[in-house]
């Protein structure tokens, strides 16, 4: 058993109220630099939808990911066998045109356009050569279902199922999308770090951090390739990727990324699991179906005395170990098994985890008029609006399994509160319907609260980085405290 | 044999060495100092479809044609040997034809794509267009040298690999440059300007292939500091925990 800690995420689909202040929070602090204007470490996609950048998550086209070839994994786009007579071009990299070409406004027209009888406009820029562009789609051109007819029927999860499922996703009375809101996985088979022929990126031994080591990046683009989850980006302007950081300078402050900080719907959560990293490749390579359960079973209990001993042994301080233990998202992950890895069929076992939404129907058309279903407002999920089998293309691993057993036990879960608020369901109705998912009131009780009511630190159990001990092993540390802020910083000027 | 003037002293004599400092010194400074500057720059991002057709030719025939100038500077016996038979010369000569012919199309197309694109004009920097001319003139030079001059691969290696060898052992004998016919000596000048350069602009991104990707593990994972220093920081730990 090799015990490692990893900092680890769970988004509450069923929170998600699309609002993108996230992605704002993201872009302001680190991507509204030139050459990084496109880039969205953190952005909301509308699902069902292309998301950006678009279709990201058909591997066909894009070849990211892993593929496991004779029970061996490799990647699917240029592993080591492939990138030495692919090295000059890489024949899966996305262009600019698959994500799109930023632009800003000529604002200074509507000040300086001659006195006229129309107002003054202004006029799109290209934010690559300064000319005027002709914008023809952008990231989040289908936010809310805009355009679907183009986006979300295009929807690679939508694929696999039956066509009178797809029409029903798309009949207008019967619409259904929720938010996906996505940042980099930091997976622990990360198929980026393996495709970079650099080796610049890598991933932080302490809290499993995924970086790109800027100084020694090359641009050979392998990683924008590999990610299947495109959480690469390549800085055009400096010639180097780029990628979400996870806001590492602000936890080693003990602050939550930025996304995580301003998250207006608190959908978010962070905390640590511990791991064994000795399982990686196998459960990586495991079939199809038993991806989810054997990745579940890597995490380890952080009260097992094995496991804390194990840690130790690592290195790994008791202080994490303790966070660990209080971590919400072991409690969503392991303990009540509602929160599941995004597409973990392309075997990079990503540590961002997503609680399936309900989608329950609020309303229904009667003739030209719109009736709420109050009576009936906890109905089987299975009407509920997504096909089962589209939750379970996005989070199931193709399967419906896991994901029906989330959306049972959320069902329960609110059952079991109307019945203890408001009164109109039979505790013992509730009782059952828990005891059929899962359940019991004591654990329903704790979703309740984690899900609703939780506090900034409950949310976020922020482990100490312990950066004193990683300086004391370099340098004395009344020294670092005293240099530190002074001393010389150049900007990431392009290379000539 | 013509006798060699104070011109052909500098070009042939100095500015060789010139070069090659610039070369060793800037490349390392810049590593040191600057590594961030280090890219292949690529624009794959911004234009995909033409890049494949220049890029790929472009890289590949440049690559043959340099490494038969290394096999002929280094062991020049190889090349006189090869080429004792008139078919082994033919088929050397042709391949290198085409090889420079590959690097000629490649390239021009290369600098067509990064002219008509206004995405690529917008990252093309002066460094890269004087580079651009430089290296169009050097293929140039080297495809009107294997034309006009025929069997180059032999008389490279009895008379410029024993010149290129004077001046590895700082006896740079300008005689065997001075008869040369001048594309041959343009395109020597043209290759030291180029070493010259080479430290100042996106070139240096040959000397940061990823030589040791293939063998490395496949993940990579980085600890502070050292592995020594966390094993004895976790003995540390460990003792700490045990007073405790």
């Amino acid at each position: 058993m090799d015990v490692r800690s990893q900092v680890s995420m769970v988004f509450h689909l069923d929170k998600c109220i699309g609002c993108h202040t996230c992605s704002i929070a993201c872009k302001n602090v680190w991507t509204d630099r030139k050459g990084t204007e496109y880039m969205w470490w953190n952005n909301v996609e509308t699902k069902p939808g292309t998301g950006y950048p678009t279709k990201w998550e058909d591997q066909e086209e894009y070849r990211g990911g892993w593929e496991l070839i004779d029970g061996k994994l490799r990647l699917k786009s240029t592993g080591k066998a492939r990138i030495v007579p692919n090295i000059f071009h890489n024949p899966s990299q996305p262009s600019m045109d698959d994500y799109y070409e930023p632009w800003t406004y000529r604002y200074e027209d509507l000040f300086n356009a001659p006195e006229g009888d129309d107002q003054p406009t202004a006029v799109p820029i290209s934010k690559v050569t300064g000319e005027l562009i002709d914008i023809e789609a952008g990231p989040n051109w289908d936010d809310d279902l805009g355009g679907s007819e183009i986006y979300a029927k295009n929807d690679p999860n939508m694929a696999s199922l039956t066509p009178e499922q797809q029409s029903q996703m798309m009949a207008i009375e019967r619409l259904v999308f929720f938010y996906l809101p996505r940042i980099c996985n930091h997976c622990l088979n990360p198929s980026c770090v393996a495709s970079c022929p650099s080796g610049a990126l890598y991933k932080r031994g302490e809290d499993g951090i995924v970086l790109i080591d800027q100084n020694v990046c090359r641009a050979w683009r392998s990683c924008i390739a590999a990610c299947p989850y495109k959480k690469t980006y390549f800085n055009w302007n400096a010639g180097k990727s780029e990628k979400c950081i996870l806001c590492f300078p602000r936890l080693e402050t003990g602050q939550a990324p930025a996304c995580f900080h301003s998250c207006v719907g608190r959908i978010r959560y962070l905390g640590v699991l511990l791991y064994d990293a000795d399982k990686i490749e196998d459960v990586a390579s495991r079939k199809d179906e038993e991806l989810i359960d054997a990745h579940r079973d890597m995490v380890l209990d952080p009260h097992d005395p094995a496991v804390i001993a194990g840690a130790r042994a690592n290195g790994i301080h008791d202080s994490v170990v303790e966070s660990a233990q209080n971590s919400p998202v072991y409690k969503f992950v392991k303990d009540w098994k509602i929160a599941l890895p995004p597409h973990v069929e392309y075997r990079t076992l990503p540590m961002l985890f997503y609680v399936p939404p309900l989608l329950p129907v609020m309303s229904q058309r009667n003739g030209d008029t719109i009736e709420s279903v109050s009576e009936d407002l906890f109905h089987a999920f299975d009407q509920a609006r997504a096909p089962l089998e589209y939750l379970g293309n996005l989070l199931g691993g193709g399967n419906t399994g896991k994901v029906s057993y989330a959306l049972r036990k959320q069902m329960a879960v609110r059952l079991w509160r109307r019945a203890v608020t408001v009164g109109d369901i039979t505790k013992e109705a509730a009782e059952a319907a828990l005891r059929e998912a899962d359940c019991t009131p004591e654990e329903a009780d704790e979703i309740f609260k984690l899900s609703t009511t939780a506090t900034f630190d409950d949310r976020f159990v922020i482990p100490p980085m312990h950066r004193e001990e990683a300086i004391e092993m370099m340098k004395d540390t009344d020294d670092h405290r005293r240099e530190t802020g002074f001393g010389f910083l150049t900007g990431p000027r392009r290379g000539s | 044999m013509g006798s060699a003037n104070h011109l052909d002293f500098l070009l042939y004599g100095a500015f060789p060495y010139i070069a090659m400092v610039l070369l060793l010194v800037v490349t390392i400074q810049r590593y040191r100092q600057r590594a961030y500057t280090y890219s292949t720059l690529s624009s794959q991002f911004l234009e995909n479809r033409q890049h494949f057709w220049g890029s790929v030719p472009f890289h590949y025939g440049i690559l043959f044609v340099l490494l038969g100038h290394f096999v002929a500077f280094l062991v020049p016996r190889s090349i006189l040997w090869w080429n004792s038979h008139p078919a082994r010369l033919y088929i050397l000569e042709i391949t290198a034809l085409i090889g420079g012919l590959l690097s000629l199309i490649g390239f021009v197309s290369l600098v067509l794509r990064r002219g008509s694109n206004n995405r690529l004009r917008a990252v093309t920097t002066p460094s890269d267009w004087i580079l651009s001319v430089m290296l169009l003139v050097q293929i140039a030079t080297g495809l009107g040298v294997a034309v006009f001059y025929g069997w180059g691969s032999s008389w490279f290696a009895s008379t410029l690999a024993p010149y290129l060898w004077s001046l590895v052992k700082l006896n740079p004998d300008v005689a065997a440059v001075v008869p040369m016919p001048w594309l041959v000596k343009a395109h020597i000048l043209g290759a030291f300007a180029l070493v010259a350069f080479f430290p100042f602009t996106r070139l240096v991104h040959i000397l940061v292939i990823p030589n040791m990707y293939l063998w490395r593990r496949t993940q990579v994972v980085r600890w502070y500091g050292t592995n020594q220093g966390r094993v004895e920081h976790r003995k540390r730990s460990a003792q700490d925990q045990q007073q405790r």
